[in-house]
């Protein structure tokens, strides 16, 4: 009777997913092997400390006896993050909307996802080495590194975003005998515009970070500075430049928070 | 190697004259399946027109092949002189211009305001810059006041699309199809999202300013007593052919089986 019911009602197993499992285990194996390569003991970790001390020790006080020579890296930095978004935004609408693949014919979209793909492959550090190559020193280079890699991340952001938007809107408009660019003024615009704005200041965030450390292979801004301080043993001055970096980059955070909340 | 369409050419009506003609209409999103089969009718240039059929039988493939949201397979769509069926580029935004349509889901631009809405009804004529610049013209802004008035929306101008109720939302998407100054007005089930009082108000809107402005309209519609009630005439299809074209009084059971099969949902 009982059993009789059961067979009914039909068994519940739960789905065990093997290989995800099998997968998991290795991957903890894996790092196991890795970690014993290295030679990570404890002992050198506590001479380290040791070591670490000292260096914060001679870090402070901070030094800013050098200001001069401080805000004018610092200006340069900024100015190679604020110009490289810019120039990134500039390139990067365009790009977004061959990148889209709700709006572009198929070899559009693989020629405009190649030349992303492409800017979001190196590290802007590797990026700026190129650049310092080809047209020298400075902060030229710098922009032109931190530029490609705006377009690197933002483009294939901002095509995203718009192959998200509901494209019933954009049907209706078009149904109005709209051309292409007031379809894309009217109906696709207005749904990104939001979205848009937040990558953009984001990426303002993350080139005014970046633009701090292209100086170190000389593409301009506080990095070459903050490299030959190092370099010289001047801690005190190194972290006076370190507390200036991160003054910057709060300030650029509340400017992104005006930006984000005029945007809503 | 497209045959020039045998309709062209002197048997084409005049620009003034809104009616439609549609012959062997064909569509097939897949090769080998259409679904529009060789679909041929004639809309006079007034009156209500109401499409009912099973989901999934082609009524929308069929209201949108007529503005080219969807390009058709086959066959001809005769408008005011034009070969609907056979426009490109700018001469079917040139067309669409006189189409005007409202959709199921309003399909409204969410964030821009109920007048940036209804203007967009006037996109086809203004340029890129003025449209990115909202500069319409003092005709256009007078003229979208006027309508929302008409539609019982002048209130709500400055409101976001998004801000909206469902029947309030259609009304913003009648307004900015009336924009248009239509030739024809297509909907696609206007109603479906609506509850029922909603859903008459907004029938009554559409087909008392289409009487006005003597165009025809054509709504698909899944409510058989709503297209009774408000058409002059209806089409019933079925597995993309027409299989019902008549008066809604002449509209009776056996008709209804043909169209959606079998009788037992009847009661």
């Amino acid at each position: 009777m009982r059993t009789g019911t059961f067979s009914t009602s039909g068994t519940y197993t739960p789905q065990r997913n093997w290989y995800a499992l099998v997968g998991w285990l290795s991957l903890l194996v894996y790092l196991a092997y890795i970690t014993s390569l290295f030679d990570l003991d404890f002992d050198r970790f506590i001479s380290g400390l040791d070591n670490g001390s000292k260096f914060l020790g001679r870090m402070f006080p901070p030094n800013f006896t050098r200001y001069e020579l401080l805000m004018e890296g610092l200006f340069e930095s900024l100015q190679i993050g604020v110009i490289a978004t810019f120039l990134g935004v500039l390139i990067s609408l365009p790009m977004g909307f061959l990148a889209a693949r709700n709006l572009m014919p198929p070899w559009v979209t693989w020629c405009a996802r190649g030349v992303i793909v492409l800017c979001r492959s190196f590290h802007p550090v590797i990026v700026a080495i190129l650049f310092v190559k080809a047209v020298g020193f400075g902060a030229l280079a710098g922009v032109m590194a931190l530029t490609v890699a705006s377009v690197g991340f933002i483009a294939k952001l901002f095509a995203e975003s718009i192959e998200e938007i509901s494209l019933k809107q954009i049907e209706a408009v078009r149904a109005t005998g709209a051309s292409f660019p007031n379809v894309i003024l009217i109906g696709v615009f207005p749904q990104v515009m939001g979205r848009f704005t937040g990558f953009i200041s984001y990426q303002l965030d993350s080139n005014l970070r970046n633009s701090t450390m292209v100086g170190l292979v000389g593409a301009g801004g506080i990095g070459g500075t903050l490299f030959a301080a190092f370099q010289r043993f001047d801690y005190d001055f190194v972290s006076a430049i370190l507390i200036s970096i991160i003054a910057v980059i709060l300030a650029g955070e509340g400017v992104n928070n005006i930006m984000r909340r005029i945007y809503r | 190697m497209t045959e020039p369409s045998k309709y062209q050419g002197s048997e084409i009506q005049s620009v003034t004259d809104h009616s439609l003609d549609i012959r062997n209409l064909t569509k097939e999103y897949t090769r080998g399946v259409p679904v529009l089969q060789s679909v041929s009718v004639s809309i006079e240039a007034n009156g209500i027109t109401a499409i009912i059929g099973p989901s999934g039988t082609g009524k929308s493939t069929l209201i949108r092949c007529i503005n080219r949201l969807i390009d058709p397979t086959e066959g001809d769509i005769l408008f005011r002189g034009k070969n609907l069926a056979k426009l490109y580029g700018r001469e079917l935004r040139f067309a669409r211009r006189h189409i005007g349509m409202v959709f199921q889901e309003y399909n409204l631009v969410e964030r821009l305001s109920v007048m940036e809405n209804v203007l967009s009804g006037r996109l086809g004529y203004v340029s890129a810059w003025r449209a990115w610049m909202r500069k319409f013209s003092a005709g256009d802004i007078e003229r979208a006041f006027s309508i929302l008035e008409q539609v019982g929306m002048a209130d709500f101008a400055n409101q976001r699309a998004d801000a909206l109720s469902g029947g309030q939302r259609q009304r913003v998407s009648i307004a900015r199809a009336l924009m248009q100054s239509p030739a024809l007005l297509l909907a696609d089930e206007p109603t479906s999202s609506l509850d029922p009082r909603t859903s008459v108000e907004i029938l009554e809107l559409m087909t008392n300013q289409a009487k006005n402005l003597e165009i025809p309209v054509m709504i698909n519609i899944h409510d058989v007593s709503l297209a009774q009630r408000f058409a002059d005439r209806v089409l019933g299809m079925a597995n993309g052919k027409i299989v019902f074209d008549g008066s809604p009084s002449e509209l009776n059971e056996e008709h209804l089986k043909t169209i959606y099969g079998g009788q037992g949902w009847m009661s």
